[in-house]
């Protein structure tokens, strides 16, 4: 599934939070789009989402295999999201419906887009919790989230975007509220996953070493624009642009060096 | 890395056998509740002007481990001496002289500044807690001077700021009545990279001119290697190595400090 962003602009009051950006996700490819706060970025995964906050206009054009999401009607984006397109976010603690058993919340993009019955739907959920890992998934489904640890809520939400098979899934910082080996960890999962699907990834992150782990391709925002884009192995050693240098220059500086 | 010998500096802080257990509630009225051992047996010194980290994962007992060194807490048993003066909790004039002694950033520089506080006088909040003498407006434009801001930045208030000037505000705060030793506990997370590299580069700028010892509790592995002479690794309440930074870190000894170390995305 391809998604194509064109000229999106965002307005907030008489501000532009996201200014002219244009992103293409081919289809089963994996992109990467990376800025510091304030950027831009997750305001333009929520555009593709119809997720943007009250108040905030948008312009340009957004398509899914072609179809045109902008403008789309709230029913028709409801009926994308969770089903085509599938989504992970930062905080798997505030995601999680504290009061619903894991397994529902694993389950509730396939009950709410098919027919399915009690029964299948929960083999279904123990299915996907097999699937990402989770430990004993037979009886795990019948947990809370608030008896998972981080990481293994983290699991939940991601059996709970891919549940659906969809054709794309976004992800916005995904792992950064993860403990170091759990981020390495999740973010294996995730690449076997996309890879076995063949699913096409945006991948949102402000975090270079973690983006040229999972993308191929990124593009790097700033005050709500794309400054540069292009292969992630050319943005790293051969940066144009003075905020992608800045990027990975301060990340030089800061992160582990193995050697 | 620095390269600053600090061999034969005597030891500033030095912890021994600290354990923490906590009774957890009972299950039974029949039984005794569970006992969690948060810290186990714990060793560690710091010597004057030295840098070092304490890294482990989430309830790994680093904060347990820092509330004991800074006698916020009371050890189950072990010991736990700053200068050669044993500190515990309910020894109120020593305390107060600790307190002179430590200064501390702490990860939010969101939650940790005082909205309701001008910067200058949050700055100041230190100095007249402690009860240091002098013109404590001057020390405060000094410490902002030096932080990289305005002396008329003590004014405005902290939303204000940016994180990352916040951040050089939680720093002028915990220096402002010269600690020797630092504590800073996960103080980059909250900071987008570029600022992080300001940060960092003031950290060290700021270590060095003043000689503070500098204890570093953090699971950013980066961070750590670029900042800590030697490093302590703890895991379930137990610290598994200790040694110097890169000995550490290339060459680990134990199984987790290796998971962990592998676990870091790099650009190489």
């Amino acid at each position: 599934m391809s998604l194509v962003i064109d000229d999106l602009t965002v307005t907030i009051g008489d501000r532009r939070v996201v200014d002219g950006v244009s992103l293409h996700v081919p289809d089963g490819a994996r992109v990467g789009m990376i800025g510091e706060s304030g950027s831009g970025k997750s305001l333009t995964t929520l555009a593709v989402l119809g997720l943007l906050p009250d108040g905030a206009r948008a312009t340009g054009s957004i398509r899914l295999d072609g179809r045109e999401l902008l403008g789309a009607s709230e029913r028709e984006l409801a009926g994308l999201r969770g089903r085509v397109v599938g989504t992970v976010f930062q905080d798997p603690g505030t995601t999680l419906d504290p009061v619903v058993t894991v397994g529902r919340q694993i389950a509730e993009p396939l009950r709410l887009h098919t027919r399915i019955g009690r029964r299948d739907a929960r083999a279904r959920a123990v299915a996907a919790a097999a699937e990402v890992g989770l430990p004993e998934p037979e009886s795990v489904v019948d947990l809370y989230p608030h008896q998972l640890s981080g990481g293994q809520r983290q699991r939940v939400g991601i059996a709970m975007a891919l549940i659906n098979r969809p054709g794309l899934v976004l992800a916005d910082e995904p792992t950064t509220a993860l403990d170091v080996t759990t981020q390495a960890e999740v973010l294996a999962l995730f690449q076997r996953l996309v890879d076995e699907r063949r699913t096409s990834l945006l991948f949102v992150t402000h975090d270079l070493a973690v983006l040229s782990r999972i993308t191929d391709h990124a593009a790097v925002l700033s005050h709500g624009r794309v400054v540069e884009s292009g292969p992630v192995e050319q943005l790293l050693h051969r940066p144009e642009h003075e905020v992608t240098r800045g990027l990975v220059e301060a990340t030089r500086a800061t992160t582990w060096r193995a050697s | 890395m620095s390269d600053r010998t600090t061999d034969t500096a005597p030891p500033l802080l030095v912890a021994r056998g600290l354990t923490r257990t906590f009774t957890l509630p009972r299950r039974s009225p029949f039984q005794p509740g569970p006992v969690r051992h948060a810290l186990v047996d714990a060793d560690l010194e710091v010597a004057a002007g030295e840098s070092v980290a304490l890294i482990g994962e989430s309830g790994s007992g680093k904060s347990t481990l820092v509330r004991l060194l800074l006698a916020l807490d009371r050890a189950t048993s072990g010991t736990v001496a700053f200068d050669g003066r044993t500190v515990a909790p309910d020894r109120a004039s020593r305390l107060r002289w600790l307190r002179r002694q430590t200064g501390i950033v702490l990860q939010d520089p969101y939650s940790s500044l005082d909205p309701r506080m001008r910067v200058g006088d949050t700055i100041a909040e230190p100095l007249r807690a402690l009860g240091v003498e002098g013109d404590h407006d001057r020390l405060v434009a000094e410490m902002l001077e030096r932080v990289g801001l305005d002396a008329g930045d003590a004014e405005a208030w902290p939303h204000e700021f940016s994180g990352g000037q916040r951040q050089r505000i939680a720093l002028a705060r915990a220096l402002v009545h010269r600690p020797r030793l630092l504590i800073g506990d996960e103080p980059m997370s909250a900071l987008d990279v570029t600022v992080r590299a300001q940060v960092l580069d003031l950290l060290r700028e700021l270590r060095d001119e003043r000689g503070l010892a500098l204890l570093l509790v953090s699971h950013d592995i980066g961070l750590v290697q670029h900042l800590a002479d030697r490093v302590a690794v703890l895991r379930d309440g137990r610290i598994v190595e200790q040694g110097a930074t890169d000995d550490v870190l290339r060459r680990p000894r134990h199984d987790y400090t290796r998971t962990l170390v592998d676990s870091v995305p790099t650009l190489d």
